[in-house]
């Protein structure tokens, strides 16, 4: 953890005593990256807890073709080691490479969601159809929330690690640490919604 | 409002308005941010308790002719879900922890100043959103659970604005949480150990990590339950083939931790304000500490014992049972180690301590009434009658708000530098704990014989026992009354409190009152023992 500058600091707390402290805001992101984590696992519970007590009437459609759900993995995986790229450059002070590797998570990301909006429009049933179709696109679309906001906070940083003025540098990579995790943690889940929604 | 100003310029003046302007803008200090959620937790205790009072007019007579069914069920609706989401959880957790955590830690604000102030901002508009749902066409009626079928099939826009309220209010009770784990873990002064801190601290802690690892849970409950509501996808809903079961389990995952959100702070205050006021310390420290982490734990594992009328299989009515049971074990060692610090101790009988000892009288009865709930042939016959709304209410009103007051009286010298009335305070405790037990004692008689709750008509044979109910209602709200006769005089001209009127050990009192904006003129001191009474002052500095 980075050491604050604490004249910058205390002068935004309006304190007339210099005080270094430790930077915690990684610590505040992982304790609310916990409580998001929660809220999956609320779902997760509610959709095995429905799969295993609630039968689904004749001839409902359960079964989910494999092809683009496993593309979305392998693209999320790889966006998680991109986005590390971009860590390891901006530490080196390459700003411009740090900018290249973000942008380019960023479009895997997109390239997510258009893959995942691809698959909705194309499965054979709909929000209401039974319970298990209202969960998957509740579950889905939970995550999908997250890598689009995930998605627009890559595009930010990227575009504060511009060379000239912009704020994200090797003495400030808190931005570029903290949507990275945010960016595993959303990568993670995907990983466990894959192994429980699709291959269970 | 806050305006940033070029640093050069505010160099020796603060970036906050002055007076009381302060309490009406998003100001970043813990102080203002905890007497703010002190004063709007109360607006809505006042509006909560105009709203039971109701509820208790209603009930003097058997017959539903004080208001219409439907509107009595909309009040107790919304009575409910004010006082635990306006009144109790942000009062106990967000007003005295903002004020004090900061001081116990030795630090001069929160760990992160502006996620302090958007929680609190959060709380006015949703709360005003709640109350505004009344005047809507419709609004909810389907109790502070929403348990489904009930709340799909009643009229939608109430219930709608009922759940959008209170996921911003659990949204705020959340950053809040992560604010104050941070502040307790990271921002610890120095040389302060873990085990040297202030009770409290301690409470807050447990507390904090029950609403980070519970609250989100409700979130994502209610976001399904208002797809059920708008979208007419069928999660909780059995003709669609849902299953209202799990609703009660997401549920009561985090309303049952939520009880110990309410109620482990104020065990955190009454462990601050015993010491004090009987002049000896802590009795038994490290074994309080681990059974709040105790309650902490088992806390999390034993929310279906509110199901057990739900369908539950045995092997879950005994797990629930048992787990239920071992919550009795931390909660007595407490019990008993808040009547040991008592124990010989010298005692002055104040308004602050005799809130404090009502608390523990009302607390032990609302805890064995709890013990007695979790058995489950005996939960099935009172399942759903008045005995649980008088345990309950032992446990909220005559546990946490009784601490809520003693916590004013306590810290009122200190926030702000006046000391209140003991005589109208003394009057305030003994209606208050006449008028609680008057009205809650009987309920639990007229439950162990079969009234059932939430309905606006009963036997009238229950009719005389309801009516000495109603009256000790009045009696609660009249108390209200000198205690704000209290307030706004002492504000006015109370006697002059000095910096520690209760020569106390613990941070705050070793500041000026009311405290400095950064809390401390120069370094925070190092109190090594919070608890060290009987010792001489300068044998701990």
């Amino acid at each position: 953890m980075t050491t604050l500058d604490s004249s910058k600091e205390t002068k935004k707390n309006n304190s007339e005593v210099n005080e270094t402290h430790e930077d915690f805001r990684m610590f505040g992101l992982i304790t609310f990256l916990i409580a998001d984590g929660m809220t999956f696992a609320g779902f997760f519970a509610a959709y095995l807890t429905y799969k295993a007590v609630n039968p689904l009437p004749d001839g409902a459609i359960y079964e989910l073709e494999l092809p683009i759900p496993t593309l979305n993995t392998i693209l999320l995986l790889v966006s998680s080691g991109t986005f590390h790229k971009a860590g390891k450059a901006l530490l080196k002070d390459k700003n411009s490479d740090s900018q290249k590797w973000l942008f380019f998570t960023a479009f895997l990301g997109i390239i997510f969601l258009i893959c995942q909006l691809f698959e909705y429009f194309h499965l054979p049933f709909g929000l209401t159809d039974n319970l298990f179709a209202s969960t998957f696109y509740a579950l889905t679309g939970f995550h999908g929330l997250h890598v689009t906001l995930g998605t627009l906070m890559i595009l930010i940083i990227a575009w504060q690690s511009r060379i000239n003025g912009g704020r994200l540098t090797s003495q400030n990579m808190f931005p570029l640490e903290a949507v990275e995790l945010y960016w595993h943690f959303v990568d993670g889940i995907w990983v466990v919604l894959f192994i429980i929604l699709y291959l269970l | 409002m806050t305006i940033s100003i070029d640093p050069q310029k505010t160099k020796n003046q603060s970036l906050q308005p002055k007076g009381w302007l302060r309490y009406f803008s998003f100001s970043l200090d813990h102080k203002v941010i905890g007497i703010q959620y002190l004063v709007c937790g109360f607006l809505f205790y006042l509006i909560g308790g105009t709203l039971a009072s109701a509820i208790r007019i209603e009930l003097a007579s058997p017959m539903s002719d004080f208001m219409p069914r439907d509107v009595y069920n909309q009040v107790l609706t919304l009575h409910g879900t004010i006082m635990i989401f306006l009144w109790i959880v942000p009062v106990v957790n967000g007003a005295f922890g903002n004020y004090l955590i900061p001081f116990y830690v030795g630090a001069r604000d929160m760990a992160f100043p502006r996620l302090n102030a958007v929680a609190f901002w959060l709380i006015p508009p949703s709360g005003l959103m709640l109350v505004a749902s009344y005047f809507v066409e419709g609004a909810a009626q389907a109790g502070w659970t929403a348990y489904p079928p009930l709340s799909i099939t009643t009229p939608q826009s109430g219930q709608i604005i009922w759940i959008l309220s209170v996921l911003l209010l659990g949204g705020s009770s959340i950053f809040g949480g992560i604010n104050f784990i941070a502040t307790i873990i990271k921002l610890r002064r120095p040389g302060l150990k873990l085990m040297q801190l202030p009770m409290y601290c301690w409470a807050m802690l447990g507390t904090s990590l029950l609403v980070v690892l519970s609250t989100p849970v409700l979130a994502g409950t209610l976001i399904l339950l208002s797809f059920d509501i708008i979208a007419n996808t069928g999660f909780f809903n059995p003709v669609l083939g849902g299953n209202v079961v799990v609703y009660q389990h997401l549920f009561w995952f985090y309303s049952h931790p939520a009880v110990y959100i309410m109620v482990l702070p104020a065990f955190g205050l009454v462990s601050e304000i015993l010491p004090v006021h009987a002049r000896k310390p802590l009795f038994g420290y490290t074994t309080m500490v681990f059974s709040i982490m105790g309650i902490v734990v088992l806390g999390l594992v034993v929310w279906a014992h509110h199901m057990f009328t739900s369908g539950t299989p045995p092997w879950m009515r005994l797990f629930f049972t048992i787990a239920t049971a071992f919550i009795a074990v931390p909660t007595g060692i407490k019990f008993f180690n808040w009547v040991a610090t008592l124990w010989g101790g010298k005692i002055s009988i104040n308004s602050a301590m005799l809130f404090s000892c009502g608390f523990i009288i009302n607390f032990v009865f609302g805890g064995i009434t709890g013990v007695a709930l979790a058995q489950v042939p005996f939960d099935i016959h009172v399942h759903d009658t008045y005995f649980v709304v008088a345990h309950f209410h032992y446990i909220v009103y005559g546990g946490t708000v009784f601490i809520i007051f003693s916590s004013i009286y306590h810290w009122f010298p200190k926030v702000t530098g006046k000391m209140l009335n003991e005589k109208l305070g003394i009057l305030h405790f003994i209606i208050t704990f006449i008028g609680f037990n008057l009205c809650f004692a009987p309920q639990h008689w007229l439950g162990l014989n079969g009234m059932p709750r939430r309905v606006a008509e009963y036997d009238p044979q229950f009719q005389f026992v309801n009516q000495i109910s109603s009256i000790g209602a009045l009696l609660m709200a009249i108390s209200t009354i000198p205690f704000l006769i209290n307030v706004f005089l002492s504000v006015r001209k109370g006697k002059d409190a000095g910096d520690n009127p209760w020569n106390a050990l613990t941070p705050e009192w070793l500041t000026s009152s009311p405290p400095p904006v950064e809390n401390w003129e120069g370094e925070a001191p190092l109190v090594e023992e919070p608890y060290g009474y009987g010792k001489e002052i300068s044998e701990l500095k």
